[in-house]
């Protein structure tokens, strides 16, 4: 607070800068929004982002990561095909006679503690296996599931393997190098690899 | 309102559209038959996560196809971010607050992994 | 394509259908937000099905804004409402409102409100006390 103002304004302009982002993301939905791309909208769309960004500031996203294209791709079609059989499995049960499965509360301890690689992991948890993310501790990177049909889902232990694949997956597309290597997955080597040996070490 | 040229590619696009719609229906249906006979409220919450998301993704295509309309496309894709964003934070911070309140039979999870004491399990 | 339509139509209904059962059932609040969330969903599918079915495009803007309301719904319900004392998730029957007021003691109207149980619980104790005294 007790900046001279110039330098007030550099650190909002920096701030501002560091964030754009959320300005590309703000712009988009604005434009999406309004249905047609033209300059006034672009330039609407901005305007308002950037008030957004300057009146709601948040925390800066430590983004070190690296986007990957194929390793992304994978990503995004496992999850599409996960979200169509997670969702008739859920269906099945639903529909089907009989008294529901019992759940269960898991507990798995994530490769990676930091916050938006965590973040992505128990959101795409939450739609695709059959899981739903109750609790996280975040600084020690640990997801709490509720599993629909314990027994369907492979037991415990593959429950945690198939979240871990996940989290593979998410790292693999949007982390940096030096994640992947503290994770024990440098490149080349296969998502089911570095789950076998996560397993043998745990 | 899009002027519609029959032909052969509008009959594929509406032959999908109207598998989209059923499967979307279908899935709606299942969602509420779950959110019915769940017996405990996390059961119910993937109820409404997996198949009611699916379903409103796949009525939106149907919609999308129909009206193949670029600026009707951009909202329902928005509407699909939305849904897919917003849809595990809804499910996520009813559950917790369902646990921390104590309306979950915790005696029904077998196993329980999330006893206090079970924290610091050195995994 | 109108065969379809039908269907789909049903489903979704019957979805909305089951949707209430489950906010009029509760028996939490949390179980209610679920529902209503379901119920958001299949409004949106009832309009989606709509509006395929006659090829518009003037009631998407609303799908964009029901997709969104039932999210705020949710939240808004599992941050304020979700402490809730035993019992009160319970929609009572006027009879049983009836009831309980006969048992207490207490005029109808004064079932509701009170935001602060224990204070009003010591003001009805002691209008009860001072009926007793007269």
């Amino acid at each position: 607070m007790s900046l001279h103002p110039r330098r007030r304004a550099a650190r909002r302009v920096r701030l501002l800068s560091a964030q754009w982002p959320a300005l590309v993301v703000l712009t988009v939905i604005w434009v999406l929004l309004w249905g047609d791309l033209s300059w006034a909208n672009v330039l609407a769309g901005l305007a308002l982002a950037v008030f957004l960004v300057v009146v709601f500031p948040l925390p800066p996203i430590v983004s070190d990561g690296r986007f990957r294209l194929v390793p992304f791709l994978n990503l995004a079609g496992r999850f599409l095909s996960d979200l169509v059989v997670a969702s008739f499995k859920v269906a099945w049960v639903a529909l089907r006679p009989g008294p529901a499965p019992h759940g269960a509360v898991v507990q798995v301890r994530l490769r990676n503690a930091q916050d938006v690689y965590l973040t992505l992991t128990a959101v795409l948890s939450t739609l695709v296996p059959g899981s739903l993310v109750i609790e996280t501790r975040r600084d020690a990177g640990i997801l709490f599931l509720h599993v629909l049909d314990i027994e369907a889902s492979g037991g415990l232990d593959g429950v945690r393997r198939d979240i871990l694949a996940l989290e593979a997956r998410v790292l693999r597309a949007l982390a940096s190098d030096e994640v992947l290597a503290r994770c024990g997955m440098p490149d080349g080597r296969s998502v089911v690899d570095t789950v076998r040996t996560t397993e043998g070490e745990g | 309102m899009t002027d519609v040229d029959a032909g052969f590619w509008t009959t594929v696009a509406d032959t999908v559209a109207a598998v989209c719609l059923l499967a979307g229906a279908f899935l709606t249906f299942a969602a509420g038959v779950g959110t019915l006979r769940f017996p405990s409220l996390l059961a119910r919450m993937h109820a409404v996560t997996k198949p009611q998301v699916l379903g409103l993704i796949l009525g939106l295509t149907a919609l999308a196809l129909r009206v193949r309309n670029w600026s009707a496309v951009a909202m329902l894709v928005l509407v699909v971010i939305f849904q897919l964003a917003t849809a595990p934070v809804g499910a996520h911070l009813v559950s917790r607050a369902g646990f921390r309140t104590g309306k979950v039979d915790e005696t029904e999870l077998q196993p329980n992994e999330m006893d206090p004491s079970s924290t610091d399990d050195p995994h | 394509m109108a065969v379809v339509v039908v269907v789909a139509a049903v489903l979704v209904v019957s979805a909305a259908l089951l949707a209430l059962r489950r906010i009029e059932k509760g028996p939490s609040m949390l179980d209610r937000a679920l529902g209503l969330d379901l119920l958001t969903a299949s409004l949106v599918g009832a309009i989606a099905i709509e509006a395929a079915w006659s090829r518009r495009t003037e009631t998407i803007p609303i799908l964009v804004a029901l997709s969104l309301v039932g999210f705020v719904g949710s939240v808004v319900i599992s941050r304020f409402v979700a402490r809730e004392p035993d019992g009160d998730g319970e929609v009572r029957s006027p009879e049983e409102v009836a009831a309980q007021a006969r048992a207490a003691d207490v005029p109808r109207g004064e079932q509701f409100g009170g935001d602060h149980p224990g204070e009003s619980d010591e003001a009805d104790g002691d209008r009860r006390e001072r009926r007793n005294r007269s």
